[in-house]
């Protein structure tokens, strides 16, 4: 082969690029893999060693981590035979089923706190870019550093002051309280990372649409924020993440109303220890809102739908 | 449409003058051309009237209004940028309805159609409607940019060399076609531009800039036959004006320190002597490039006429233009 190109790489470093891709997917694949596949194995595959690959699927894991159960006698086992496929999985272990467990109201919880503190780093991220990317703000420069230099700490440095603070405001295990810790942390990320993005949204743009009779509201909701739509998604990813993850706090702080699920799926006891399928089980219904947030906001991931129409 | 009015106008940007001091009233209906090098305040100017910058001193005036306080919605002017800004989330057709449907006009749909389909008619980008801005040429960005001006009925229409960026054709179409769009509205129009065909054939009123100052405003042909100084003289005029020492020709008014011929003010057969260093025959003219003691002159002569590169031709000024040391014109 003799031709050279710089601009198209060639097919054997396109297959090694390729298959450098697939190993590393692979790679950060194998754990999840694994998470999932472990929420379907009974108490006993789910520790056997060597690990098991193959194995009799069970939905065990997950009618243990959305149940409390309790041991019965045969005598009670035998008058009140089993009405469901869910009944008669824990009739195995002479159980019954004696409610829900509380995974779905942490799980809402988890839901409210990362989407609510996703949202709030958003909006007031949004409008604090804006205003630090057009206006003329004294102290800009301080102020930006400031607002950087609150994630110099690692958070938990600062949660006995937080756990005290909060102790007295009555914000402890609350939904508020969770909410305005997780943004208080994600709004540095989106101040920063906005600005980036509204920066490079040309002035003009307003300028224009100010003339074409719009207020510099309207020209802000209409004309800036859809090209900023890519930063807003992709940063709305960071901190839902952020939010959704976290764990430190999330145990310091709640214990009840506003427990996430996080602190509460390392705490599903079963027979004799901890319930590994059930621990897997939730682990996974608990990747999924990420993953389909972030699948549903992809698109806006790929950059270049604002390139093109100023003249630079 | 309305008469805008600029009174003793003045903005700096820090040590930078912008404007300065400018007043000049710009009749209802009238096309008056902006003219000045890079720098010289015509863009602020635009500016200032448009409401996108706030004067230091001064007030602007349109249709009797002193808009000093007014946004750049309330004022009721449209304008064309340079950089051609189109909205690249929204289509073409979007983007020319973008200010019918403004909360100010707040134009009913099927007359934001109308409008729209007619603009894009004119401009001849009708089917590229449902495109996105983004898909387009520099050209066909630059006509929807125009696009959103003209489907508005404002006090005064602000264009800031928007044909700049086109092709030579394409350029002469849009300014013949702007030229009879405004004839036809009785538009207000104040324009921005470097040329100097643009200036001459669109403009009733020409305005001249130089850092921040207007030096001089009248109708082109007085700018072009008249000006009060050299610099508005060398403003207008291709070839350029021939600006060379008095003393050369002579029998000039006293004071005079430079004389400016323009190209077709110079007389061929008498005066003095000058050698032809070059002859460039453009069909319907023939340009001679001279040296005359030593200063180049560029004059015109009959396609008709054979002259050779190296011989010599005797030439005298016409009705000569006298500048003083200042560059100030003396009558």
């Amino acid at each position: 082969m003799s031709s050279f190109s710089v601009t198209e790489p060639s097919k054997r470093s396109k297959w090694f690029a390729g298959t450098m891709v697939v190993i590393y997917a692979l790679v950060t694949m194998v754990p999840l893999a694994w998470i999932m596949l472990t929420g379907f194995k009974s108490p006993a595959d789910a520790i056997s060693y060597p690990p098991k690959v193959v194995f009799e699927p069970t939905l065990e894991g997950y009618v243990n981590l959305f149940t409390t159960r309790t041991r019965q006698t045969p005598e009670f086992l035998a008058a009140n035979p089993p009405e469901t496929w869910y009944d008669e999985i824990v009739r195995e272990y002479d159980m019954v089923i004696a409610g829900p467990s509380k995974f779905g109201e942490r799980f809402l919880n988890s839901v409210i706190i990362g989407f609510g503190s996703t949202f709030l780093s958003i909006f007031l991220g949004t409008l604090a870019a804006y205003a630090f990317s057009r206006f003329k703000i004294p102290l800009a420069d301080d102020l930006l550093f400031f607002i950087l230099s609150t994630r110099m700490m690692p958070p938990i440095a600062v949660a006995i002051p937080i756990f005290l603070m909060y102790r007295q405001l009555g914000l402890s295990d609350t939904h508020l309280g969770m909410i305005l810790l997780y943004t208080g942390v994600n709004i540095s990320l989106a101040v920063w990372l906005l600005k980036g993005f509204i920066d490079e949204i040309p002035l003009e743009y307003e300028e224009a649409a100010l003339i074409d009779g719009y207020t510099r509201f309207q020209a802000f909701y209409k004309v800036v924020l859809p090209q900023a739509a890519t930063g807003i998604a992709s940063t709305a990813i960071f901190c839902l993440i952020f939010a959704w993850n976290e764990y430190a706090f999330a145990v310091l702080l709640t214990s009840g109303t506003a427990q996430t699920a996080p602190p509460f799926i390392p705490t599903i006891i079963g027979v004799g220890g901890l319930d590994w399928p059930a621990v897997a089980a939730g682990a996974t219904i608990f990747l999924l809102p990420v993953m389909i947030f972030t699948i549903l906001l992809r698109k806006h991931l790929l950059r270049g739908i604002t390139f093109g129409a100023v003249r630079k | 449409m309305a008469e805008v009015v600029l009174k003793n106008l003045s903005k700096s940007f820090g040590a930078d003058v912008g404007v300065d001091n400018i007043s000049m009233t710009i009749p209802d209906g009238a096309f008056v051309v902006l003219l000045g090098p890079t720098g010289a305040g015509k863009t602020t100017t635009l500016r200032l009237i448009s409401g996108l910058e706030k004067s230091d001193s001064g007030e602007v005036w349109i249709d009797g209004r002193n808009v000093g306080s007014e946004t750049p919605a309330q004022r009721d002017v449209a304008m064309v940028f340079q950089q051609y800004s189109l909205y690249p989330h929204l289509t073409v057709k979007d983007n020319l309805a973008f200010p019918l449907k403004s909360p100010i006009l707040n134009t009913p749909a099927d007359e934001i159609d109308r409008k729209v389909a007619e603009v894009a008619e004119v401009l001849q980008i009708s089917h590229k409607l449902n495109n996105k801005a983004t898909e387009l040429s520099g050209g066909e960005m630059q006509r929807v940019s125009i696009g959103r001006a003209l489907v508005r009925d404002p006090s005064i229409y602000l264009m800031d060399e928007p044909l700049s960026s086109l092709d030579a054709k394409l350029r002469t179409d849009l300014r013949v076609e702007l030229k009879r769009i405004q004839a036809n509205l009785g538009a207000t129009m104040l324009y921005v531009t470097h040329d100097q065909i643009e200036a001459m054939t669109m403009a009733t009123h020409v305005g001249v800039l130089s850092n921040g100052k207007l030096v001089q405003f009248g109708t082109p042909r007085e700018i072009y036959e008249d000006p009060n100084s050299l610099y508005v003289a060398s403003r207008l005029g291709l070839p350029r004006i021939n600006i060379i020492p008095s003393d050369i020709f002579g029998g000039v008014p006293p004071g005079t320190n430079q004389i400016g011929m323009r190209p077709e003010h110079i007389t061929q057969g008498s005066g003095q002597e000058a050698e032809i260093k070059r002859v460039e025959h453009l069909g319907d003219q023939t340009r001679l490039h001279l040296n005359l003691q030593g200063h180049a002159i560029t004059t015109l002569a009959d396609p008709e006429t054979n002259y050779e590169p190296g011989s010599q031709i005797k030439i005298a000024p016409k009705n000569p233009l006298c500048f003083d040391a200042d560059g100030n014109r003396i009558r």
